[in-house]
């Protein structure tokens, strides 16, 4: 266990984390340079293109330190955005210490500090690492103040580098194994392993990822999961390298992975502990809790017939999604899809994009809904996340809505922008505190439904960047909700609908009804589009039709080319939902769900 | 498809006195080319002719057929009946550019059997003239329209061109006016269109030229339908105008019902059993090809049930023989748009065919997209 290292690299997005695991991988010498690419651990395309990561990766990367000792340094890659923030923060307690990384011209920013704060949480070891030190922009002294100030660390004991240019990796690396500690743990006692991540294999099921923290677990042994109780016979273990590579055991200390016939990595928790049936822990490692989704948005196929090819696109996709739940939902207009729940907004988008591209689904999503609760005149409480479910407003006694505490980190300059977002947001119980100099810590208690469209991105547009939020559930609480809906031509597009509350209802319908009036294309007839809310008509636009759409002239090669579009112009309309004689373009659902947009 | 008409035959003619504006035929002005030129449409004539031999209408375009000095203007003709068996009562259709319409030329033309004149006049105001850098002046058109008269032409078809920069509805309506006083059989009147590859595309994407906006097309529309209409002109095509039925244009409207349709020459298309074919863009390719003892096609499409359904839908709809009703039905939704269409006198239902109206017309290449 002594010359075994687990670390992780936090950073503020845009620092260079996956440059600098891509270095550290390949002075490890895991891969040469023919096989090598950038941001190796970021596998899926939407990773790659976004420059984010989304599921946790792991790599062990063996190191022989300049005295001539051999140890095993564990990279645990984390996701990064606040959807994920319950998955980082298993990641990190299977860490003893982390790299935190700053930019040498950007300097700390918002989810820098963040990230300090989960990783003292856990009470890791923090090496300060100033990245892109090579650039001319680059302000050294600058950021070891800031360190200092902002972070209240030792900046004497920050490492430069550039992880672009492979400068200071090997720095990096002895500081990993002199100043992170080795990892703690008892061999002999029974095994505690923390579940911090799961993939899905298509030939051997879910591969879980684990931290070992007692015991050792070894193939044939029959582990069980604590939270569920249900037992399995362990098949392989082993380390990650780029690739999988098989172990005789894995024990306390050591990050690997365990194959043990696990059909779904929904039968999986992330947090929980694996233990072995034979010889049980007392307890549980701590720190777990069931991951409940946030936000719930019905999902179509555009095209009818493709309803099927929709069903098993998500079977498949849920093999690697524990987080996403759904069960089947019919709308008027957009015909059978399903109801699903997700995590938060990021992780509804990762799902359209990845259904979309890796699965080849054409879908429509409505709007997004936080789950309500109604409390009925008979006394009944009813909890509705769909607003075709919303119950008769005369059966309604009390209606109440999910309220979070959020906590925001802003510089002392945003204040006032940021103060009057939560007020826009209805935000109540606002208070604030100074952990730094210059720096303003802000709670606030808002409700969940108007935190989950684009308060992220409001709020960094008003701290330029330099905003980061969390949030924790505290409750419901009452609140005066209706039902608003959406008509296209008189008709009622249920799929729009959207559960909001009263003094929220017309700035909303106006705003859909002008996203609507942009993003449908003009047609054969004026097109009427109206907000109402209990069949009172409270906004609306209109789509004049066209005027005149010919080509003047059609002889020879013009018939070939005219035919051309229109077969283009075909496939286009398979991705038009009909209203009535409407024809409505997907974008325009997708255009309706980024809300606000000035 | 119409297997039972016989087929058209056209003859592009490659060459122009000068490029115009916003031309996008294909077209040299390299005169020296037309020897070859000759020469190859022989040849390419010569391989044609015992697969597809009669036919009805024969169409020589351009190009400008009639910057042809008058002996190879005879050499097509000659070519043409060498080869292929032109019916007796055939249309065949010249276009002329009027500056090059001399006495002598017209008695050739005559002589050889022509009795379709088709000039490109485009407008008769001196300022479009310009702007559009056509090689004629007004006082041309006017002289080359009265000496087709006089040659005892009896159908005379005048081309025209409306939303020019500049242009009024007045001005366009002045033009209309003026080429009703020669009584042309046929009269066809183009908006200007901004194709890609011509100067006037240049001009456009510069922003020195700036065309009349949507609404203002559909005034200019309008007025030209309901003057012609006033003056005896059956609006039987978007942008063609007969006056009376027997004047529409024969060998055009092969184009428009899937008759089969022979084209020699450059550039030219050719249609014939749900295939579509043409030549080479290039004289020089074009005679090379011959000269190899190759047909000069540059690419050639065979078209599947479903793309000829999608032609003959929005051909159709540019017509007033309008498309086949019953087969609109199998779809359900265009079936349920088929009221609202009719209420919203985009069409009307005559005879089992959904005929579009001069608003439909309007909008005919929407319709034809709400109606696939």
């Amino acid at each position: 266990m002594r010359h075994i290292r687990n670390f992780s690299i936090i950073a503020h997005i845009d620092h260079g984390k996956s440059t600098l695991a891509d270095r550290l991988i390949q002075y490890a010498g895991l891969v040469d340079q023919r096989q090598f690419r950038d941001q190796i651990l970021d596998t899926m395309d939407i990773e790659r293109e976004r420059g984010i990561t989304i599921k946790s990766q792991s790599v062990s990367l063996p190191y022989t330190s300049r005295h001539g000792e051999s140890f095993e340094l564990n990279l645990i890659d984390t996701p990064g955005h606040v959807d994920f923030s319950y998955e980082v923060s298993r990641a990190l307690a299977s860490c003893e210490g982390v790299l935190l990384l700053v930019d040498a011209a950007q300097g700390v920013e918002a989810q820098t500090v963040a990230n300090l704060y989960a990783a003292l949480e856990h009470n890791l070891e923090i090496i300060p690492v100033i990245n892109k030190i090579d650039l001319p922009s680059a302000d050294i002294e600058r950021v070891k103040e800031e360190i200092e100030a902002e972070l209240g660390l030792d900046a004497e004991e920050a490492l430069l580098c550039s992880a672009k240019e492979g400068i200071g990796i090997e720095d990096i690396f002895e500081a990993i194994i002199s100043r992170i500690p080795p990892p703690k743990g008892r061999p002999e006692e029974p095994l505690a392993a923390l579940i911090y991540d799961a993939h899905y294999d298509t030939f051997r099921g879910t591969i879980v990822s684990c931290r070992i923290f007692n015991g050792c677990v070894k193939p044939g042994d029959v582990i069980r999961l604590m939270s569920t109780g249900v037992t399995y016979k362990v098949e392989e273990v082993g380390y990650f390298r780029l690739n999988r590579v098989a172990q005789k055991e894995l024990v306390a200390g050591e990050v690997g992975y365990i194959i043990a016939g696990i059909k779904t990595v929904g039968d999986t928790r992330i947090g929980d502990t694996i233990t072995l049936d034979a010889n049980p822990a007392s307890a549980p490692l701590p720190g777990f809790k069931e991951v409940k989704p946030m936000v719930f948005s019905s999902l179509y196929p555009i095209a009818a017939d493709d309803y099927q090819a929709l069903t098993d696109a998500l079977e498949k996709y849920k093999l690697n999604d524990a987080a996403l739940i759904y069960q089947k939902d019919s709308s008027a207009a957009l015909g059978h899809g399903f109801r699903c729940g997700f995590l938060g907004l990021l992780h509804l988008e990762i799902v359209q994009e990845r259904l979309e591209r890796e699965y080849n689904q054409s879908i429509i999503m409505t709007i997004p809904s936080v789950q309500y609760r109604f409390l009925l005149r008979n006394g009944e409480y009813v909890v509705v996340d769909n607003p075709q479910y919303y119950p008769d407003p005369a059966a309604i006694e009390k209606s109440e809505e999910p309220y979070v505490r959020a906590t925001i980190l802003i510089p002392e300059r945003s204040m006032g922008a940021v103060m009057n977002l939560c007020l826009e947001r209805r935000g109540v119980n606002i208070k604030f505190v100074y952990p730094t100099p210059k720096r303003i810590e802000i709670t606030a208690e808002l409700p969940l439904a108007e935190i989950i469209y684009d308060f992220y991105d409001k709020l960094k547009t008003v701290t330029q960047g330099y905003g980061s939020f969390d949030y924790e559930f505290i409750g419901y609480r009452d609140s005066d909700l209706v039902k608003l809906d959406i008509l296209v031509n008189g008709e009622k597009v249920d799929a729009l609908s959207l559960m909001v509350h009263r003094d929220r209802a017309r700035s909303r319908a106006l705003q859909i009804c002008e996203r609507l009036k942009e993003e449908i294309p003009r047609q054969l007839f004026k097109i009427a589009i109206q907000g109402a809310v209990g069949g009172q008509i409270i906004a609306r636009s209109t789509i004049s039709p066209f005027r005149k759409d010919v080509t003047a002239k059609c002889y020879g090669g013009d018939i070939t080319r005219k035919r051309k579009l229109l077969e283009k112009q075909k496939m286009g309309k398979k991705r038009m939902k009909m209203v009535g004689s409407v024809e409505i373009p997907q974008t325009a659902f997708v255009a309706v769900l980024k809300s606000e947009h000035e | 498809m119409n297997n039972e008409q016989l087929p058209g035959l056209y003859i592009h003619v490659p060459f122009c006195g000068s490029r115009c504006l916003y031309c996008d035929f294909y077209s040299e002005t390299d005169t020296a080319l037309i020897p070859a030129w000759l020469q190859a449409l022989e040849q390419e004539a010569r391989i044609y002719k015992n697969q597809c031999s009669a036919f009805d209408t024969l169409y020589i375009g351009g190009g400008t057929p009639t910057v042809l000095e008058n002996a190879a203007l005879g050499s097509v003709f000659e070519c043409v009946n060498r080869h292929f068996n032109v019916s007796a009562d055939a249309e065949i259709t010249v276009e002329a550019n009027p500056q090059d319409l001399t006495p002598e030329k017209l008695r050739i033309l005559k002589a050889c059997g022509v009795n379709r004149i088709s000039v490109g006049v485009q407008s008769f105001n001196a300022q479009d003239l310009h702007f559009l850098q056509r090689r004629h002046s007004v006082a041309e058109a006017l002289r080359a329209l009265e000496l087709i008269r006089s040659c005892g032409f009896t159908t005379l078809g005048i081309d025209l061109m409306y939303g020019l920069p500049e242009q009024t509805v007045e001005g366009w309506l002045a033009t209309l006016a003026h080429a009703v006083t020669f009584q042309p059989e046929h009269i066809s009147c183009y908006q200007l269109t901004v194709a890609d590859g011509t100067r006037l595309a240049e001009l456009f994407r510069e922003g020195t030229v700036a065309l009349p906006d949507e609404h203002e097309g559909a005034v200019f529309f309008m007025v030209t339908a309901q003057f012609l209409e006033q003056h005896g002109y059956v609006h039987y095509e978007i942008s063609n105008f007969a006056l009376g039925e027997s004047n529409r244009s024969r060998h055009n409207q092969k184009y428009w019902h899937h008759v089969p349709y022979l084209g020699l020459g450059p550039a030219a298309h050719s249609f014939q059993c749900g295939c579509r074919w043409w030549n080479h863009k290039s004289i020089q390719r074009y005679c090379q090809e011959l000269a190899a003892g190759r047909l000069p096609i540059s690419g050639a499409e065979v078209l599947t049930e479903e793309q000829l359904h999608l032609e003959a839908l929005s051909l159709g709809l540019r017509t007033a023989a309008g498309v086949d009703l019953l087969p609109l039905y199998q779809n359900q939704h265009v079936a349920s748009l088929l009221p609202k269409l009719l209420e919203s006198e985009y069409a009307q239902i005559i005879q089992g065919r959904l005929i579009p109206t001069r608003k439909g017309f309007l909008v005919a290449d929407r319709l034809a997209r709400a109606l696939m």
